[in-house]
């Protein structure tokens, strides 16, 4: 379990968190949504050690950490792929740095790159590959961390909306198949009721959680279920109420 | 238009037949302006006597390069990797440019004497900044979510560097590089004019001393020779080793 208490970080004046705290069960997959600005990317940066705090406490598996860095995968909205690397060496990039066997490295991709459809194109540059695919080199690499916690920073957000769904039966295996406990950010309802166990929705700055759903329904979803349209429309009159219009 | 890549010839073409012309029509006399078919007569009849000369001031570019390179690159480094080194180095490289390479050249060739030697520094001190300063800029134009990435992948600075750093830096380093090879014949030429006894700047001053103002020309036609051929090879290189650039 991620347990993350007491966390404050500021910007000059501006308090982003204050007081934050956060609970990831193990296994799960819990979903942030709220408005552009109220502090979700902040709060990852923290979490990675990329921006240092002014107080709090991070426990991963009962164990206080300075930061998650070294025990957590981290995939962004863009795909970061390297140009000049093709796929497969861009997949294993943890691997390289790390200076692990590079051999089983590239057979474990390999098998992820079949995993996730991209088996054949291990050695074209991502330039030469569409959106969608660059995003599963993308997990293929965030995969490739072994590292059992995975944060997502709205991974699917810059792709049309067919990549997307089939995208998001993908990120379904990171928790089925692969047993990793995912937190996520995203500012799409429909996405983090289809994915999530547990949605957190977040307020204006400073950050806080203001409403909390579990979702138990079998997955893979379907967004006409009464349920999930009854939480979409509470989750939104509680952000219209919150923020105004942002989110979609 | 059908051929644009025929207008630069075109209009080399036009200066060159309006030159002639007006050579011819005043009949204006070769030790003022000779002819440009007089001149390409002269650096083709003459190659005996213009071949070790431009030997000479080649070899004192190439010497210059490697020089300003072996410099130019490790300082860029230190620079990008320590910015207090950055800000107390600036302020000297920007003065060592403001200098006119004419007023340096002078107490090079006492210090270093008539030989090859200070005709090598001034190339190398003229190319030096181009390159610097287009790599440094380079390092710095690295997207901050990849410097994120490679930080939570646990690379240190070496590793990036190599990784990331260096090939995100190409383009520059050979936008510099182009410049630097352009303008290298300029600090040879120059050094040779003070104080020479092989070269095609020395050359320049013996002939114009005589009034041989069409082998003046026919130094200068292989000057250029020299600088485009070496132009035209940095951007063959850069073709061969930027192999990404053509897809993104």
């Amino acid at each position: 379990m991620l347990k993350v208490s007491d966390l404050c970080k500021r910007f000059g004046d501006l308090s982003v968190l204050e007081n934050f705290n956060l609970i990831v069960p193990r296994k799960g997959f819990t979903i942030l949504i709220g408005p552009s600005g109220c502090g979700k990317s902040t709060l990852f940066d923290v979490l990675t050690g990329v921006v240092p705090r002014e107080k709090g406490d991070i426990f991963w598996l009962e164990k206080k950490l300075q930061h998650l860095g070294k025990n957590a995968a981290y995939m962004q909205q863009k795909d970061l792929l390297l140009p000049w690397l093709n796929l497969l060496n861009n997949a294993l990039l943890p691997a390289t740095i790390a200076g692990k066997d590079l051999a089983t490295a590239k057979k474990k991709a390999q098998a992820l790159f079949r995993r996730l459809g991209l088996g054949g194109f291990e050695n074209y540059l991502p330039a030469k590959t569409s959106g969608g695919m660059r995003q599963r080199c993308a997990l293929v690499r965030t995969l490739m961390f072994e590292h059992e916690l995975v944060l997502l920073d709205e991974p699917l957000s810059a792709l049309d909306a067919i990549t997307r769904s089939s995208l998001q039966s993908l990120l379904l295996l990171l928790q089925s198949e692969f047993n990793k406990s995912i937190l996520m950010i995203t500012h799409n309802i429909d996405e983090a009721l289809l994915l999530a166990d547990e949605v957190l929705v977040m307020s204006r700055l400073p950050m806080k959680i203001i409403e909390q759903f579990a979702l138990r329904g079998p997955k893979p979803r379907r967004l006409s279920d009464p349920e999930l349209i009854e939480i979409k429309e509470h989750v939104l009159g509680r952000l219209q109420e919150e923020l105004g219009n942002e989110i979609s | 238009m059908k051929y644009p890549k025929l207008f630069p010839f075109a209009g080399a073409l036009l200066v060159l037949a309006s030159w002639e012309l007006v050579c011819r029509g005043f009949a204006i006399p070769d030790f003022i302006l000779p002819m440009p078919t007089q001149i390409i007569r002269v650096a083709i009849l003459k190659a005996a006597l213009l071949l070790p000369h431009a030997g000479t001031t080649a070899l004192e570019v190439l010497l210059g390069i490697f020089i300003s390179l072996a410099v130019a690159v490790p300082l860029s480094i230190i620079m990008f990797a320590h910015p207090s080194v950055e800000n107390a180095i600036a302020p000297f490289l920007v003065a060592s440019q403001a200098v006119p390479v004419f007023a340096i050249a002078p107490l090079l060739v006492v210090w270093l004497g008539y030989g090859i030697t200070s005709k090598v520094l001034m190339a190398a001190i003229i190319i030096f900044f181009p390159i610097t300063v287009n790599l440094l800029e380079g390092f710095k134009s690295c997207d901050h979510e990849y410097r994120i990435l490679f930080q939570l992948m646990g690379a240190g600075f070496w590793k990036t560097m190599r990784l990331l750093f260096w090939k995100w830096a190409l383009p520059h380093f050979f936008a510099g590089l182009k410049v630097g090879v352009s303008v290298a014949t300029i600090g040879a030429v120059i050094g040779e004019w003070v104080g020479a006894q092989q070269g095609l700047g020395y050359l320049m001053i013996q002939a114009n001393a005589r009034l041989r103002v069409d082998l003046v020309f026919a130094a200068i036609l292989w000057l250029s020779a020299m600088g485009v051929t070496m132009w035209l090879f940095v951007g063959f290189l850069e073709k061969r080793v930027i192999t990404w650039k053509q897809w993104t």
